[in-house]
């Protein structure tokens, strides 16, 4: 009954070792990469930024009713940067990824696998995992970061209309405390996390699409397992990066 | 026959507990165009996929070029398909690129020509099949019949020696299949090449095959020309050629006793 997760986890490190020798290959056209960054990141850009800002609004209406409690809202600044930085830009922005650029990712790869376009390719002595997989998996990868950085700063804008201009907090106080607490590491640890969730997100959603099934169903059930995967990968991985940060 | 391009001998292949192939042998002459015929299900295609080195037999021997295919390396085995071109059942034509990228995409991944003499490859090889002014359009802009004519474009740009059909006349209007018909004779004379095509469309077929195959229960039940096909005796050669729904091939799947299904 173990068996079946075990050959898959083991499938998913063999894909990711064959991707990996073609992604060199992959970079030598950086066209179709620049396109794939465009399919997952500009195409996820309204999404992210209306989803980072309402994120930034609750974590300044949170924020503010937690610290006003210790007399303290002058941290606002701090809490909504760190919070952003750190734990709610790369984790939502993963999911959020997931949901929008990774199904998009899996249908399209396994509609060709499904239409033969795939075999095709290979009849014609092209490898589709250079062709079509690897500058999909980079494209993906190359947004992650991007996306995070985007989410990070719609989510401040939020967290700063909310907690400055509503609720009173002083906009000196807000960014100088931001600015005085937040490190460099803090920033490194951010950028990590959404480095590791692009390569777990692309990673799921380009080996679901290449091996789904080459039917409706099978391209549907493929799609599914990319989120749900992907989204269970991204928050295991968020605490296996937290603990190691933190030293615990 | 010497130099045969394809030799297939003892070939076993199965999925499962399901036998589709058990000890099919076959060749395909230089230069010719061979006919694989068969019942829906005897496993035309996986024959297809066997000598194209995407499946690997259980036991026998499929050479392609004389060479061995089952085993080959992958740059051996891509190096022995730049040799062939396959049209697809459904095309296969790549959607997110232009007719003209289409079969303009082997050449660019293989070779480094001049815009202007790729141009006119492509262009040479579409006005071939008629399609010339339909480089611009995209894949889902053409009908059935258009998209099969791009992708034999597209299957004969490299030049091959050995060109593959499979299914090539499926859904096709009769003005449509009459023009992949025509091509595929005319092709392979005038380009010299050696084609295979799998189908069940005998009428079609018997204008345009200089040798047939008709494989029933994983095996060649018969082979000849399309006249001497015509002409067996074999109760299941007689069956395929005229159509009739049953006979050695049964019309209904193995399934118990009709009224005592219905009682049960």
């Amino acid at each position: 009954m173990m068996l079946a997760p075990v050959q898959r986890i083991g499938r998913v490190g063999v894909f990711l070792g064959r991707l990996l020798l073609q992604c060199g290959p992959a970079l030598l056209r950086p066209r179709a990469v620049v396109h794939q960054v465009f399919n997952a990141g500009a195409r996820s850009l309204i999404i992210i930024m209306l989803c980072g800002l309402f994120v930034g609004m609750v974590l300044g209406l949170q924020g503010f009713d937690l610290l006003q409690r210790f007399g303290s809202e002058d941290a606002l600044g701090v809490a909504a940067a760190l919070g952003l930085l750190k734990e709610l830009g790369p984790v939502v922005t993963a999911l959020l990824f997931a949901g929008r650029a990774g199904t998009s990712l899996t249908s399209e790869i396994g509609l060709m696998r499904a239409t033969d376009q795939l075999t095709a390719m290979e009849i014609m002595a092209v490898d589709p995992l250079r062709h079509v997989v690897a500058p999909r998996f980079l494209g993906g990868l190359i947004a992650m970061p991007l996306l995070v950085a985007i989410f990070n700063l719609v989510g401040l804008f939020g967290a700063q209309l909310i907690g400055v201009q509503l609720l009173g907090v002083d906009p000196g106080a807000f960014w100088s405390q931001m600015q005085s607490a937040v490190e460099l590491d803090d920033v490194v640890e951010g950028i990590v996390k959404s480095l590791c969730f692009g390569v777990a997100c692309s990673l799921i959603a380009v080996f679901e699409g290449y091996n789904a099934e080459p039917t409706a169903a099978g391209v549907g059930l493929a799609t599914t397992r990319t989120v749900v995967i992907s989204s269970v990968l991204t928050l295991l991985i968020d605490y296996m990066l937290t603990a190691a940060f933190l030293g615990r | 026959m010497s130099d045969p391009v394809v030799k297939v001998s003892g070939l076993r292949y199965g999925v499962g507990r399901r036998r589709i192939f058990d000890g099919l042998d076959l060749t395909v002459a230089r230069g010719k165009v061979t006919a694989v015929m068969g019942p829906s299900g005897t496993g035309k295609t996986t024959l297809l996929r066997l000598i194209t080195g995407q499946l690997t037999p259980l036991e026998g021997e499929v050479e392609v070029f004389g060479q061995a295919v089952p085993g080959l390396p992958k740059p051996a085995l891509y190096a022995l398909r730049r040799r062939m071109g396959m049209l697809f059942q459904n095309g296969a034509l790549l959607t997110d690129l232009s007719v003209f990228e289409n079969v303009a995409f082997p050449v660019r991944e293989h070779a480094r020509l001049p815009e202007p003499v790729l141009r006119a490859l492509v262009l040479s090889k579409l006005h071939a099949v008629g399609l010339r002014g339909a480089a611009e359009l995209m894949p889902g802009e053409l009908s059935g019949g258009m998209a099969r004519r791009v992708a034999l474009s597209r299957a004969i740009v490299m030049d091959p020696e050995l060109l593959i059909y499979d299914e090539p006349f499926v859904g096709l209007d009769p003005i449509s299949m009459g023009v992949i018909v025509r091509l595929i004779r005319e092709l392979n004379d005038a380009l010299g090449i050696t084609s295979i095509v799998v189908s069940h469309d005998v009428d079609e077929l018997a204008l345009i095959a200089h040798h047939s195959y008709l494989l029933s229960e994983g095996k060649v039940v018969a082979q000849g020309s399309p006249a001497e096909l015509r002409d067996s005796p074999l109760e299941v050669v007689r069956q395929f050629m005229s159509g009739e729904a049953d006979g050695p091939v049964p019309f209904h799947y193995p399934a118990p006793d009709y009224l005592e299904q219905l009682r049960s």
